[in-house]
């Protein structure tokens, strides 16, 4: 790969795509764990259809020799398992990059592929030339952007390879994954003891698997030559290091904070999450799956009346169903957690792809006025620090929080060092001390609005919980000074929540001296920060969207970009509305499709270079 | 100290109308839980919205008011999350077989133990009068503008289909019998449902209590036996159905009350228990706080790079 724009082998990316349900996810995992075995810093982002088998899905697994948080348009190699993968990812491999593919579907015209849909057969063919062109047309095009297509019969590999161990057929079928990753590595020389490790980690429940996947990946090597620049190598030991996605991260930071209950209606792609503790009943988390997203609240809600720390996670069309149930935990002032994991909206939308299209939607979901705190995370470990977070102010002001996350995070999957779990303190919340007899649970002799928590079934206590304005013990009131005085009760959490958090807590700040600042929220960071190396730029992380941290010092007399995944400019208004500032550049992007590096950077420079216009809008990916 | 009746009634003073069935269901409720010797701080009283959903602030136990049609969700987190709680779920017939009909079903299916009553009148009383969803088709109540136009559902063969474990029916005014069948609801283990027939008498002039007082009568008294045992043999348990379809559509002339069906079927906390360590010990609300740190670290450990 002597073309490649960067020091070579410092910073590597792997794609595989095929049809969904044919395994590739398994190839990226294999990929990813065999090269973070060796020490590399792996980051695997997935795209794929609302759809179970079939559609065409692809995985790009990033390594490099430190963290990184963020993808290329343009990969280093294109392991394509059908002949869609090939048309689909036209100029999406680097100069001087590999292309991997089956030789045996070249002639196949682009008509014969029955999963590509007419938006894209038209895009292709016309890039093709016309007409209903042959796939091989594609490898032209591939060869002239310098591109190197390597002809690797997969299926007919495995048949040999699989044959040469013993295995038939059938089986042989089985370890086309294992295949491809063992033939995608060899080319790049990497040795074949992480992969053999891995394989054997991987398939470890059943051995007979394990054996003939580690037996099929040996004769892979022992048939595919490495490429002459092949010279990938082990950089150093995993260490403690974990391998996880933001679903995973979520679920382990509200575990540290004590969560006890989740109740889940399935919804793409916040299901993750509760599946995953199901899964681990060592985790001690009661998960039940419910009829819909109505009960999956209101059942939250009862569980942390009874004083069960309680969460949920959903996505925008359940958390519509849920709006009226975050009021009533506003005003019953009830604990209550929900992870949201925005995907493209509106209404069904983007069910699998990623978007921030919720932000106004988790600010003021609900009628009426009642306090809430909304927070966002932007990485894995974002998400394990905010998960904890949102389950101890919950606990601590006794009201709801949003935890906005979205389905970049929660299907990325990213080596890092492991959380500092000692970091987290599950708060007690403000307990009561030897409540007795009728208990003025709503006091309004509380201190910042929070009057002290005794859970419904504590032994010689009572009073009542009602969704009406009520009065101290928890009975219906219509009095217009009680109604005042419990309004203004529980607004006063709000400024206590800010005051408890401190500024520190509510935005990052790098590079804040620069001239040209940008803006955003969530898990645009990763993408923003990369994008603007060496570029004179500083970056605004906020972290609270509600409460919103005081910024107009930090931005007087500097030139604002504010970068988000919507249309409208969710944040930007929101910015406006909190500041007084509305951005100078409004960068955004609703296609679905996770923002590249080159994109944003390309973004980024036009703004420098006095290039952008008021709006710019991303379009790469596919 | 010995409980008496009073220390399940609170300091409030009901607003319902005069003659409403509500009162008396209050009265069998504080009665059942009071015979059954229930510490009013261990029944957690859960209701939804309507004249029915003010039951709760008028017993002195706890009391949980919730939203239109969510009594069901709540009171089964409440159960859940602290099982040694004696749960009671209320709701009127808008609230529990409009609104919450999809509760309804998903409780059935899961089978916590808890106690649901129903607190049927026919009519959305708080709102003035609209037809429910047990209103029969063509009834027009002096509320409505014209005879209504949608069928009734039938609270007990819905909650037969949904699985419930115990199905009843009681009178509201007929408060000695309607506190046995409490008292049997919270007793039974499992998910319990009395349907009561509740007079409105300020919109429902069709069925008063004049109309319903010589047509109710006790299915027990004339010898029905509503257990279903697990060992049944399929021939007995088909023959114990039709007894309890009969049961459940009989409607005119004579309007059957008591228990229908009693089955066995292990509850959901039963169910959960076969696979979360401990549970019901290890409750979260009952549990002793502690051991997050573990937990969460038996997740990390999980997902290591390399062992």
């Amino acid at each position: 790969m002597g073309g490649m724009e960067r020091p070579k082998l410092d910073d590597f990316t792997w794609r595989v795509g095929g049809p969904q349900g044919g395994g590739i996810e398994t190839a990226a995992t294999l990929f990813a764990q065999a090269l973070a075995r060796g020490g590399w810093w792996v980051s695997a982002r997935r795209e794929y259809h609302s759809n179970i088998m079939g559609r065409h899905s692809y995985l790009d697994v990033r390594a490099a020799r430190r963290p990184t948080r963020a993808f290329f348009e343009r990969v280093d190699l294109l392991a394509a398992l059908d002949a869609e993968t090939l048309v689909r990812h036209l100029d999406e491999v680097k100069p001087g990059g590999v292309l991997v593919y089956d030789p045996g579907a070249a002639r196949t015209p682009l008509s014969k592929l029955a999963m590509l849909d007419g938006a894209a057969y038209g895009r292709i063919s016309a890039a093709l030339g016309g007409g209903d062109p042959p796939v091989e047309k594609a490898l032209a095009r591939y060869r002239d952007a310098g591109v190197r297509p390597v002809p690797l019969a997969l299926t007919p590999l495995a048949r040999e390879a699989a044959g040469a161990v013993g295995a038939d057929a059938l089986t042989a079928r089985k370890t086309l994954n294992t295949v491809a990753v063992a033939a995608s590595l060899a080319l790049l020389g990497y040795p074949l003891e992480f992969l053999d490790a891995t394989l054997a980690a991987q398939f470890a429940a059943k051995p007979g698997v394990a054996e003939l996947n580690r037996k099929v990946a040996a004769e892979v090597y022992r048939r595919v030559e490495p490429l002459e620049d092949g010279k990938l190598e082990p950089i150093g030991t995993p260490g403690g290091r974990v391998y996880l996605n933001g679903s995973h991260a979520s679920a382990m930071g509200k575990v540290a904070a004590g969560l006890g209950f989740m109740s889940y209606y399935p919804i793409t792609p916040a299901t993750d999450e509760p599946f995953y503790l199901e899964a681990h009943p060592e985790a001690g988390v009661l998960v039940v799956q419910v009829e819909d997203e109505l009960a999956a609240v209101n059942m939250a809600i009862g569980a942390s009346m009874a004083g069960a720390r309680a969460a949920l996670t959903t996505s925008g069309p359940g958390f519509a169903l849920m709006a009226e149930a975050l009021g009533f935990a506003g005003i019953t002032e009830t604990p209550l957690v929900v992870s949201l994991y925005q995907r493209g909206g509106p209404s069904t939308g983007l069910p699998t792809r990623t978007e921030q299209g919720d932000l106004r939607f988790a600010l003021g979901a609900g009628h009426g006025d009642y306090p809430r705190a909304v927070l966002a995370s932007a990485s894995v470990e974002d998400a394990f620090t905010d998960a904890a977070l949102a389950m101890n102010l919950a606990a601590r002001f006794q009201l709801p929080v949003v935890h906005l996350m979205d389905k970049y995070l929660a299907s990325t999957t990213r080596v890092v060092e492991p959380f500092d779990i000692d970091s987290v303190e599950p708060d007690p919340g403000v307990v009561a001390e030897a409540p007795e007899g009728v208990f003025p649970r709503f006091s309004l002799a509380a201190e910042g609005g929070v009057s002290p928590f005794a859970p419904v079934g504590t032994p010689g206590v009572g009073y009542w919980i009602t969704s009406d304005e009520h009065d101290e013990v928890g009975h219906i009131t219509e009095d217009p000074e009680l109604r005042e005085a419990m309004m203004e009760k529980r607004a006063a959490k709000l400024a206590a929540l800010r005051e408890w958090l401190g500024p520190g807590a509510m935005y990052r700040v790098q590079n804040p001296e620069a001239g040209t600042l940008v803006l955003g929220w969530g898990s645009t960071e990763g993408v923003a920060l990369e994008a603007m190396e060496g570029l004179d730029l500083g970056y605004v992380q906020v972290r609270f969207l509600l409460p919103f941290p005081d910024l107009e010092t930090l931005l007087e007399g500097r030139r604002l970009v504010v970068l988000e995944y919507n249309q409208s400019g969710q944040f930007a208004r929101l910015l406006a509305q909190e500041t007084g500032r509305r951005p100078d550049h409004l960068i955004v992007k609703y296609n679905g499709r996770p923002m590249t590096i080159e994109e944003v950077r390309a973004a980024f420079e036009a703004v420098l270079n006095g290039e952008a216009g008021a709006h710019t809008v991303l379009r790469a990916g596919v | 100290m010995e409980l008496k009746l009073a220390d399940y009634k609170s300091d409030l003073a009901p607003d319902w109308c005069p003659g409403c069935g509500d009162y008396g269901i209050l009265s069998a409720l504080q009665t059942a839980l009071f015979k059954l010797g229930i510490e009013p701080s261990n029944a957690v009283m859960v209701s939804g919205i309507g004249c029915s959903a003010k039951t709760v602030h008028y017993a002195a136990t706890y009391g949980v008011h919730t939203l239109h049609g969510r009594p069901l969700p709540v009171a089964q987190g409440v159960k859940l999350a602290n099982p040694e709680l004696t749960v009671v779920a209320m709701a009127g017939d808008g609230d529990g077989m409009g609104i919450g009909a999809g509760h309804f079903v998903g409780a059935g299916r899961r089978n916590p133990d808890l106690l649901y009553l129903i607190f049927n009148n026919e009519v959305y009383g708080m709102t003035k009068g609209q037809a429910s969803p047990t209103l029969e088709l063509g009834a027009q109540p002096k509320s409505l503008a014209r005879p209504n136009l949608q069928s009734k559902v039938n609270p007990l063969m819905l909650a037969f289909a949904a699985g419930f474990t115990f199905i009843a029916r009681g009178y509201a005014y007929d408060v000695k019998n309607l506190a046995r069948l409490i008292q049997q609801g919270i007793e039974h283990k499992g998910l319990a449902m009395i349907d009561v027939l509740q007079p409105c008498p300020t919109y429902n002039n069709l069925h008063t209590r004049e109309w319903f007082a010589p047509r109710v009568y006790d299915v027990g008294a004339e010898g029905h036996d509503p257990r279903v045992p697990r060992e049944m043999s399929d021939a007995e348990r088909a023959e114990r159905m039709a007894r309890f379809t009969a049961l459940a559509i009989e409607w005119g002339e004579r309007i059957p009350t008591g228990v229908f069906w009693q089955a066995e079927l292990p509850s959901f906390e039963e169910r959960l228990g076969a696979f979360l360590p401990g549970y019901p010990e290890t409750a979260p609300a009952t549990r002793r706080a502690g051991g997050e740190a573990e937990r969460a670290r038996a997740l990390m450990r999980g997902l290591r790079v390399a062992e």
